[in-house]
Protein backbone atom coordinates (compact mmCIF):
# COMPACT_ATOMS: atom_id res chain seq x y z
CA UNK A 1 0.00 0.00 0.00
CA UNK A 2 1.14 3.39 -0.63
CA UNK A 3 1.33 5.89 2.26
CA UNK A 4 2.59 9.24 2.68
CA UNK A 5 3.38 10.97 6.14
CA UNK A 6 2.06 14.32 7.17
CA UNK A 7 3.00 15.73 10.02
CA UNK A 8 3.04 12.38 11.91
CA UNK A 9 0.09 10.88 10.43
CA UNK A 10 0.23 8.00 7.77
CA UNK A 11 -1.72 9.11 4.62
CA UNK A 12 -2.95 6.03 2.92
CA UNK A 13 -2.76 6.26 -1.13
CA UNK A 14 -3.75 4.71 -4.19
CA UNK A 15 -2.05 4.25 -6.86
CA UNK A 16 -2.95 7.78 -8.50
CA UNK A 17 -2.02 9.08 -5.50
CA UNK A 18 -5.74 9.84 -4.31
CA UNK A 19 -6.70 10.13 -0.58
CA UNK A 20 -8.17 6.42 0.07
CA UNK A 21 -9.99 7.92 3.39
CA UNK A 22 -11.53 11.28 3.02
CA UNK A 23 -11.26 11.35 6.98
CA UNK A 24 -7.50 11.55 6.91
CA UNK A 25 -7.97 15.14 4.68
CA UNK A 26 -6.56 18.40 6.24
CA UNK A 27 -5.93 21.98 4.67
CA UNK A 28 -1.99 21.25 4.21
CA UNK A 29 -2.98 18.42 2.32
CA UNK A 30 -4.93 20.63 0.29
CA UNK A 31 -2.49 23.34 -0.29
CA UNK A 32 0.74 20.86 -0.99
CA UNK A 33 -1.07 18.23 -3.52
CA UNK A 34 -2.37 22.06 -5.23
CA UNK A 35 1.16 22.95 -5.07
CA UNK A 36 1.94 19.98 -7.02
CA UNK A 37 -0.15 21.96 -9.73
CA UNK A 38 0.91 24.64 -9.27
CA UNK A 39 -2.27 25.91 -8.29
CA UNK A 40 -2.02 28.80 -4.91
CA UNK A 41 -5.55 27.85 -3.54
CA UNK A 42 -7.95 30.82 -2.37
CA UNK A 43 -11.10 31.04 -0.49
CA UNK A 44 -12.90 30.24 -3.26
CA UNK A 45 -11.07 27.06 -4.31
CA UNK A 46 -11.95 25.97 -0.83
CA UNK A 47 -15.31 26.91 -0.94
CA UNK A 48 -15.27 24.38 -4.13
CA UNK A 49 -13.20 21.91 -2.11
CA UNK A 50 -15.67 21.89 1.07
CA UNK A 51 -18.83 20.76 -1.50
CA UNK A 52 -17.32 18.04 -3.32
CA UNK A 53 -15.87 16.78 0.30
CA UNK A 54 -19.76 17.27 1.52
CA UNK A 55 -21.11 15.60 -1.89
CA UNK A 56 -18.95 13.13 -1.83
CA UNK A 57 -20.05 12.08 1.73
CA UNK A 58 -23.52 12.04 1.05
CA UNK A 59 -22.64 9.73 -2.05
CA UNK A 60 -23.11 11.55 -4.67
CA UNK A 61 -22.05 10.27 -8.12
CA UNK A 62 -19.79 13.51 -8.74
CA UNK A 63 -19.24 15.30 -12.53
CA UNK A 64 -18.52 18.15 -13.91
CA UNK A 65 -21.75 19.45 -14.36
CA UNK A 66 -23.28 19.23 -10.81
CA UNK A 67 -20.37 21.31 -9.79
CA UNK A 68 -21.55 23.95 -12.32
CA UNK A 69 -25.00 23.87 -10.60
CA UNK A 70 -23.54 24.18 -7.18
CA UNK A 71 -24.19 27.86 -7.31
CA UNK A 72 -19.93 28.02 -6.01
CA UNK A 73 -18.81 28.26 -9.65
CA UNK A 74 -19.87 27.88 -13.12
CA UNK A 75 -18.10 25.36 -15.15
CA UNK A 76 -16.30 27.57 -16.66
CA UNK A 77 -14.82 29.18 -13.33
CA UNK A 78 -14.47 25.26 -12.38
CA UNK A 79 -11.37 24.64 -15.40
CA UNK A 80 -10.01 28.24 -14.40
CA UNK A 81 -9.86 27.39 -11.15
CA UNK A 82 -8.36 23.57 -11.35
CA UNK A 83 -6.67 24.17 -14.79
CA UNK A 84 -5.67 20.00 -15.97
CA UNK A 85 -8.82 18.47 -15.77
CA UNK A 86 -10.80 20.21 -12.96
CA UNK A 87 -12.71 17.03 -11.42
CA UNK A 88 -9.64 14.80 -10.78
CA UNK A 89 -7.72 17.66 -9.80
CA UNK A 90 -9.81 18.79 -7.08
CA UNK A 91 -10.66 15.66 -6.29
CA UNK A 92 -7.47 14.77 -5.29
CA UNK A 93 -7.05 18.23 -3.69
CA UNK A 94 -10.39 17.58 -2.14
CA UNK A 95 -8.99 14.11 -1.08
CA UNK A 96 -12.19 12.37 -2.47
CA UNK A 97 -11.72 9.31 -4.76
CA UNK A 98 -11.07 10.37 -8.32
CA UNK A 99 -14.26 10.69 -10.48
CA UNK A 100 -15.86 7.74 -12.47
CA UNK A 101 -18.24 9.56 -14.45
CA UNK A 102 -17.57 10.09 -18.43
CA UNK A 103 -19.70 13.27 -18.50
CA UNK B 1 -5.62 33.11 2.02
CA UNK B 2 -2.50 31.35 0.90
CA UNK B 3 -1.17 29.59 4.17
CA UNK B 4 2.62 29.55 3.67
CA UNK B 5 3.81 25.48 4.78
CA UNK B 6 6.67 23.64 5.78
CA UNK B 7 6.66 21.00 3.70
CA UNK B 8 9.54 19.70 5.45
CA UNK B 9 7.89 16.76 7.43
CA UNK B 10 6.35 15.67 4.28
CA UNK B 11 8.02 12.20 3.17
CA UNK B 12 6.26 11.44 -0.32
CA UNK B 13 6.44 8.04 -1.42
CA UNK B 14 4.14 7.48 -3.81
CA UNK B 15 2.96 11.04 -5.28
CA UNK B 16 3.54 11.24 -9.44
CA UNK B 17 1.59 14.33 -9.62
CA UNK B 18 -1.48 13.21 -12.39
CA UNK B 19 -0.47 16.09 -14.45
CA UNK B 20 3.41 15.39 -14.64
CA UNK B 21 3.19 12.35 -15.92
CA UNK B 22 4.27 11.82 -19.17
CA UNK B 23 1.04 12.11 -21.63
CA UNK B 24 1.12 11.58 -25.46
CA UNK B 25 -2.31 12.23 -26.23
CA UNK B 26 -2.85 16.27 -25.51
CA UNK B 27 -5.21 16.95 -28.18
CA UNK B 28 -8.26 15.70 -30.18
CA UNK B 29 -9.65 16.54 -33.19
CA UNK B 30 -12.86 15.25 -33.64
CA UNK B 31 -15.00 15.19 -36.95
CA UNK B 32 -18.65 14.48 -36.62
CA UNK B 33 -20.78 13.97 -39.83
CA UNK B 34 -23.54 12.49 -38.34
CA UNK B 35 -26.94 13.35 -37.44
CA UNK B 36 -28.25 11.06 -35.15
CA UNK B 37 -28.39 10.78 -31.46
CA UNK B 38 -26.11 8.48 -30.69
CA UNK B 39 -23.49 9.30 -33.47
CA UNK B 40 -23.64 13.01 -32.28
CA UNK B 41 -23.57 12.07 -28.18
CA UNK B 42 -20.48 10.11 -29.14
CA UNK B 43 -19.01 13.00 -30.47
CA UNK B 44 -20.11 15.53 -27.23
CA UNK B 45 -18.97 12.83 -24.51
CA UNK B 46 -15.71 12.23 -26.55
CA UNK B 47 -14.78 15.52 -26.70
CA UNK B 48 -15.57 16.66 -23.14
CA UNK B 49 -14.05 13.61 -21.45
CA UNK B 50 -10.97 14.94 -23.21
CA UNK B 51 -11.38 18.21 -21.74
CA UNK B 52 -12.14 17.41 -18.30
CA UNK B 53 -9.31 14.78 -18.86
CA UNK B 54 -7.08 18.02 -19.26
CA UNK B 55 -6.84 17.63 -22.97
CA UNK B 56 -7.38 20.04 -25.79
CA UNK B 57 -10.38 19.30 -27.41
CA UNK B 58 -11.81 20.58 -31.50
CA UNK B 59 -14.87 19.00 -32.81
CA UNK B 60 -15.86 19.78 -36.84
CA UNK B 61 -18.94 19.04 -37.28
CA UNK B 62 -20.21 18.29 -41.13
CA UNK B 63 -22.61 16.88 -43.45
CA UNK B 64 -25.57 15.95 -40.91
CA UNK B 65 -23.51 16.51 -38.22
CA UNK B 66 -24.46 20.17 -38.58
CA UNK B 67 -27.58 19.44 -37.13
CA UNK B 68 -26.08 18.78 -33.34
CA UNK B 69 -25.25 22.72 -33.83
CA UNK B 70 -28.31 24.09 -35.89
CA UNK B 71 -30.68 26.13 -33.06
CA UNK B 72 -33.39 24.38 -34.40
CA UNK B 73 -32.08 20.82 -34.56
CA UNK B 74 -29.64 20.60 -32.00
CA UNK B 75 -32.21 19.38 -28.94
CA UNK B 76 -34.35 17.22 -31.32
CA UNK B 77 -31.76 14.69 -32.94
CA UNK B 78 -33.13 11.34 -33.62
CA UNK B 79 -31.97 7.73 -33.31
CA UNK B 80 -32.48 5.41 -36.61
CA UNK B 81 -35.23 2.74 -35.92
CA UNK B 82 -35.08 2.03 -39.37
CA UNK B 83 -31.53 0.51 -40.72
CA UNK B 84 -30.42 -0.27 -37.55
CA UNK B 85 -29.85 -3.70 -36.62
CA UNK B 86 -28.47 -3.17 -33.12
CA UNK B 87 -31.44 -1.26 -32.06
CA UNK B 88 -34.35 -3.94 -30.38
CA UNK B 89 -33.08 -6.62 -33.09
CA UNK B 90 -36.38 -8.51 -32.09
CA UNK B 91 -38.45 -6.19 -33.84
CA UNK B 92 -39.54 -6.96 -37.28
CA UNK B 93 -38.22 -3.55 -39.20
CA UNK B 94 -41.65 -2.37 -40.53
CA UNK B 95 -42.76 -1.55 -36.80
CA UNK B 96 -39.82 0.98 -36.75
CA UNK B 97 -40.97 2.43 -39.82
CA UNK B 98 -44.40 3.53 -38.36
CA UNK B 99 -45.31 6.90 -37.82
CA UNK B 100 -44.22 8.10 -34.46
CA UNK B 101 -41.90 5.39 -33.26
CA UNK B 102 -38.62 6.91 -34.55
CA UNK B 103 -39.70 9.82 -32.14
CA UNK B 104 -40.82 7.60 -29.06
CA UNK B 105 -37.70 5.60 -29.50
CA UNK B 106 -35.65 8.94 -29.16
CA UNK B 107 -37.60 10.14 -26.27
CA UNK B 108 -37.06 6.98 -24.56
CA UNK B 109 -33.44 7.02 -25.31
CA UNK B 110 -33.32 10.66 -24.41
CA UNK B 111 -35.31 9.88 -21.08
CA UNK B 112 -32.48 7.43 -19.62
CA UNK B 113 -29.39 9.64 -20.69
CA UNK B 114 -31.07 12.06 -18.32
CA UNK B 115 -31.26 9.52 -15.83
CA UNK B 116 -27.80 9.60 -16.22
CA UNK B 117 -27.35 12.88 -15.72
CA UNK B 118 -26.12 13.43 -19.63
CA UNK B 119 -27.33 17.11 -20.50
CA UNK B 120 -29.27 17.82 -23.92
CA UNK B 121 -26.85 18.45 -26.71
CA UNK B 122 -27.38 22.30 -26.44
CA UNK B 123 -26.30 21.90 -22.95
CA UNK B 124 -23.71 19.74 -23.70
CA UNK B 125 -22.34 22.26 -26.50
CA UNK B 126 -22.23 24.75 -23.81
CA UNK B 127 -20.02 22.73 -21.02
CA UNK B 128 -17.68 21.81 -23.86
CA UNK B 129 -17.53 25.41 -24.61
CA UNK B 130 -17.03 26.59 -20.73
CA UNK B 131 -14.35 24.01 -20.55
CA UNK B 132 -12.39 25.59 -23.46
CA UNK B 133 -13.15 23.37 -26.31
CA UNK B 134 -13.52 24.70 -29.88
CA UNK B 135 -16.43 23.86 -32.33
CA UNK B 136 -16.78 24.44 -36.03
CA UNK B 137 -18.57 24.16 -39.09
CA UNK B 138 -18.03 22.90 -42.25
CA UNK B 139 -18.17 25.62 -44.57
CA UNK B 140 -18.89 22.91 -47.89
CA UNK B 141 -21.63 21.55 -45.52
CA UNK B 142 -22.73 24.31 -44.53
CA UNK B 143 -22.84 25.83 -48.33
CA UNK B 144 -24.82 22.69 -49.77
CA UNK B 145 -27.24 22.82 -46.55
CA UNK B 146 -27.85 26.54 -47.09
CA UNK B 147 -27.05 27.46 -43.46
CA UNK B 148 -25.34 30.64 -42.31
CA UNK B 149 -23.36 31.62 -38.78
CA UNK B 150 -27.31 32.71 -37.53
CA UNK B 151 -28.02 29.50 -38.03
CA UNK B 152 -25.80 27.70 -35.86
CA UNK B 153 -25.67 27.89 -31.77
CA UNK B 154 -23.81 30.65 -30.19
CA UNK B 155 -20.53 28.42 -29.27
CA UNK B 156 -19.98 27.59 -32.73
CA UNK B 157 -16.86 29.57 -33.02
CA UNK B 158 -16.60 29.67 -36.99
CA UNK B 159 -17.32 28.06 -40.91
CA UNK B 160 -14.39 26.57 -41.50
CA UNK B 161 -13.12 24.62 -44.70
CA UNK B 162 -10.86 21.54 -44.76
CA UNK B 163 -7.67 23.51 -44.73
CA UNK B 164 -8.52 25.28 -41.73
CA UNK B 165 -9.72 22.06 -39.81
CA UNK B 166 -6.67 20.24 -40.12
CA UNK B 167 -4.72 23.59 -39.09
CA UNK B 168 -6.72 22.51 -35.87
CA UNK B 169 -4.43 19.44 -35.29
CA UNK B 170 -1.18 21.38 -35.16
CA UNK B 171 1.23 20.48 -32.57
CA UNK B 172 2.77 17.48 -31.24
CA UNK B 173 -0.12 14.76 -29.27
CA UNK B 174 -2.80 15.46 -31.83
CA UNK B 175 -5.15 12.56 -32.89
CA UNK B 176 -7.85 12.89 -35.39
CA UNK B 177 -11.25 10.83 -34.09
CA UNK B 178 -13.79 10.71 -37.14
CA UNK B 179 -17.25 9.71 -36.43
Amino acid sequence: METMTMNGQQIELNEEGYMKNPAQWSKEWAHQIAGEYEITLTDKHFEVLNWLREKQAEGVALNIRKVGKSGIVDIKQFYALFPGGPLKVSSRIAGIPKPVSCV
Amino acid sequence: MTETLNKEPVTSKATVPANKKEDTVKKVVIICSKGTLEDVYAALIMANGALADGRDAKLFFTFFGLDAITKSKADHLHTATVGNPAFMPAMPTMIGGLPGFEKFASYMMKKQMDKLDIPNVTEFIEMIDAGGGEIYACKLAADMFKLEEKDFLPEVKGIITVGDMYALADGEGSHFIFI
